[in-house]
């Protein structure tokens, strides 16, 4: 009986120390949330990017419905794993869209370099003075680009080829 | 390891038994059409990324003449089928899975048909060296003629050593006839290219498989086989049973093993190829024509006189059904590929591609109407018949609920990629649920969703190093900001500097 006791005690404490979370399980633990989130890197949540909402989600202080790419189904998938209420989505940080990628209209590009420092995938060539372009293949369809340009010569067009082949055949 | 194969017929416990309905369209002798006046070559034929056009519009074109090149993997070139004046290059309703607009190089024939001269007249394959023979096949836009028109050359240089080619003739959906009578004409022509096969893939060994309900053509590749007096080649009857011509099915039933889950016939040592496209690579060699026609069997009771007809690829079907008498009647759907696995067309002016072996048109009340069509669906009762019927092995009752609850993981687990649509479990099924059906758009689901990871995955990436090189940036900065004002010059450092001046200067007045 003692003995059981006294294990149980120490299981116990052993079990609470366990439980104060170490450094790494909470990098782990935000790598995680990342994981579910699409990584536009758009910032719409306020963050300055995915990663930086997901440590935002775990300290508590950000809520699980301040992505719009994602929508619902991250939304969901957040909940899912945190074990949390699924929250509908919060419109104040922007609607769910279909993605799309941004296309720079090159007749009328200046060169000012301005896009390029925004793009958070480098998906942006081109140097000052020279007309810029967007290698759409990386282009992640974020618009941080679009408000950056003094000339307004970037617009977001409905991705078609290339990875979501698929969507345009179901 | 020894390798056994089975030549005589083995019974699967899986599959279903359907009619054949093949005895329509095999009675005559394959059909070689003039070509048509104008051709719609689509340029998504084969299992990757479409071809890149390189003829314009207004320019002249010979049989044969490249019109489009390959330009990833799993793509493959595309050659004019009809000489002739390119008149577009547009999008256009062509037979594909979606029913999508593709776009297609149209070409309006000027009746010679005359060939592409500077096409090279390809020397003896067997004095050729394996890649040098891939490369001819690819430069002839060889695809798998099965249906899913995976490159032929590329299928051939997988690097993995090959046990024996398995020549796949088992033809097991209902009222497809193609490879059928293919065999049982050109028996020699299929033995010839599997023989060029062989040198290309490096095997010594070679399995024709025909269904044991073909018995003239089992008889015709007999034949064929003792003019040639190959030993390396041998025929092998598989039982015929729906879908035993899968190209898994088929390697089980003669082998013994199975692919792995996700894994290629070339992961067990076996080299699948159709019967067609074998014919196809034998002609290649021996005429200098890349391939630029196909049997396709258009049958069905709702055509006057069924039969397998030699077309041209990007041939209006209407075309072929004319060739075949006509209409009988108004047909109540006109399919393309088999009644299992076909699609149903929206109308026949659509030209057949590659992938084409048969066309259908069916009276009313021909085909078992789809259970979803007549019966309505009602609930499983887990009578585990669909489980038996499967050929895949998967358990469609535990996938159709996975289905339901859209689990991604449990999909996963219980198999769902491996699903090969062939209908089998629809068709058992007492309770008429359109299993099928869920299953496929529970595949597009899913490797959407799989497409989806990866991107954002790549995304991710591209962050990352993005903000690792501003970080090191910004440190570099750092560093070069603290060098200049540790660079800020010391009183010390004047003074030894101010001393050596002064020294300088006394040599200077003192050497003249």
């Amino acid at each position: 009986m003692i003995v059981m006791a006294v294990m149980a005690a120490a299981i116990a404490l052993l079990l609470g120390m366990a439980a104060r979370r170490l450094p790494g399980n909470e990098q782990a633990a935000v790598d995680r949330i990342n994981d579910l989130l699409p990584q536009i890197q758009c910032g719409r949540c306020d963050y300055p990017g995915c990663r930086p909402y997901a440590a935002a989600i775990l300290a508590g202080q950000a809520d699980i419905n301040q992505c719009p790419p994602g929508g619902e189904t991250t939304i969901r998938a957040i909940a899912d794993l945190l074990d949390r209420p699924a929250l509908s989505p919060d419109l104040s940080c922007g609607h769910h869209d279909p993605l799309a990628t941004a296309v720079i209209d090159e007749e009328h590009c200046i060169g000012c370099a301005r896009c390029l420092q925004e793009c958070p995938v480098d998906a942006i060539l081109g140097a000052q003075f020279f007309t810029h372009t967007v290698i759409s293949d990386e282009c992640t369809g974020c618009e941080l680009c679009i408000a950056s340009c003094p000339v307004d010569c970037i617009a977001m067009s409905a991705v078609s080829a290339g990875t979501r082949a698929i969507v345009a055949h179901v | 390891m020894l390798h056994t194969y089975n030549l005589q017929p083995r019974r699967p416990s899986w599959g279903i038994r359907a009619e054949a309905r093949k005895a329509e369209s095999t009675g005559h002798a394959i059909v070689i059409a003039p070509p048509p006046r104008e051709v719609a070559i689509s340029l998504n034929q084969s299992a990757g990324r479409p071809a890149v056009p390189i003829v314009e519009p207004g320019e002249k074109v010979s049989t044969g003449q490249p019109v489009a090149r390959a330009t990833a993997p799993g793509s493959a070139d595309i050659h004019a089928s009809i000489s002739g004046l390119v008149v577009a290059v547009e999008e256009r309703l062509v037979f594909s899975a979606h029913h999508s607009m593709e776009t297609a190089i149209v070409i309006r024939g000027d009746g010679t048909d005359e060939d592409f001269t500077p096409h090279p007249v390809a020397n003896d394959p067997m004095s050729m060296t394996p890649a040098e023979i891939r490369q001819t096949i690819a430069g002839a836009g060889i695809v798998g003629l099965g249906g899913a028109m995976f490159p032929t050359a590329e299928k051939l240089s997988c690097g993995a050593r090959i046990h024996a080619l398995i020549l796949n003739g088992v033809e097991c959906e209902p009222y497809i006839s193609c490879d059928e009578v293919l065999l049982r004409y050109r028996a020699a022509r299929v033995l010839r290219g599997a023989q060029i096969l062989m040198r290309a893939a490096g095997t010594q060994r070679c399995i024709v498989a025909v269904e044991t309900d073909m018995p003239e053509a089992r008889v015709a590749v007999h034949e064929a086989l003792e003019t040639l007096n190959d030993d390396r080649i041998d025929v092998s009857q598989v039982t015929a049973k729906y879908p035993s011509g899968g190209e898994r099915q088929v390697l089980e039933l003669i082998t013994g093993r199975q692919v792995p889950s996700g894994g290629l016939p070339q992961d067990i040592g076996y080299l699948c190829q159709n019967v067609g496209t074998a014919a196809a690579v034998a002609d290649f060699f021996a005429t200098g024509r890349p391939l630029i026609s196909r049997i396709v069997t258009v049958t069905g009771q709702g055509v006057s006189r069924p039969v397998n007809i030699e077309a041209r690829i990007g041939t209006p079907i209407a075309e072929l059904i004319a060739m075949a008498g006509g209409y009988r009647g108004t047909p109540a759907k006109l399919i393309a590929g088999g009644p299992m696995m076909g699609i149903a067309l929206p109308d026949d002016g659509i030209p057949i591609s590659k992938a084409n072996n048969c066309i259908i048109a069916a009276a009313p009340g021909e085909l078992m109407e789809t259970a979803a069509e007549h019966q309505p669906e009602l609930p499983c009762i887990r009578c585990s018949e669909c489980l038996q019927a499967c050929p895949a092995g998967l358990q469609p009752q535990e996938l159709l609920v996975a289905c339901r609850q859209q689990d991604r993981q449990a999909l996963e687990s219980l198999g769902l990629p491996d699903c090969l649509e062939c209908g089998c479990c629809d068709y058992v099924c007492p309770s008429a649920i359109p299993l099928t059906a869920r299953f496929s758009l529970a595949k597009i689901g899913f490797r959407q969703a799989q497409l989806e990871e990866r991107r954002a995955l790549h995304a991710r990436q591209r962050f990352e190093a993005r903000e690792a090189r501003l970080q090191q940036q910004a440190v570099q900065r750092e560093h070069e900001l603290q060098e200049q004002s540790a660079g800020v010059v010391s009183d010390s450092q004047i003074d030894a500097v101010m001393a050596r001046v002064a020294r300088d200067k006394n040599a200077d007045t003192e050497k003249p």
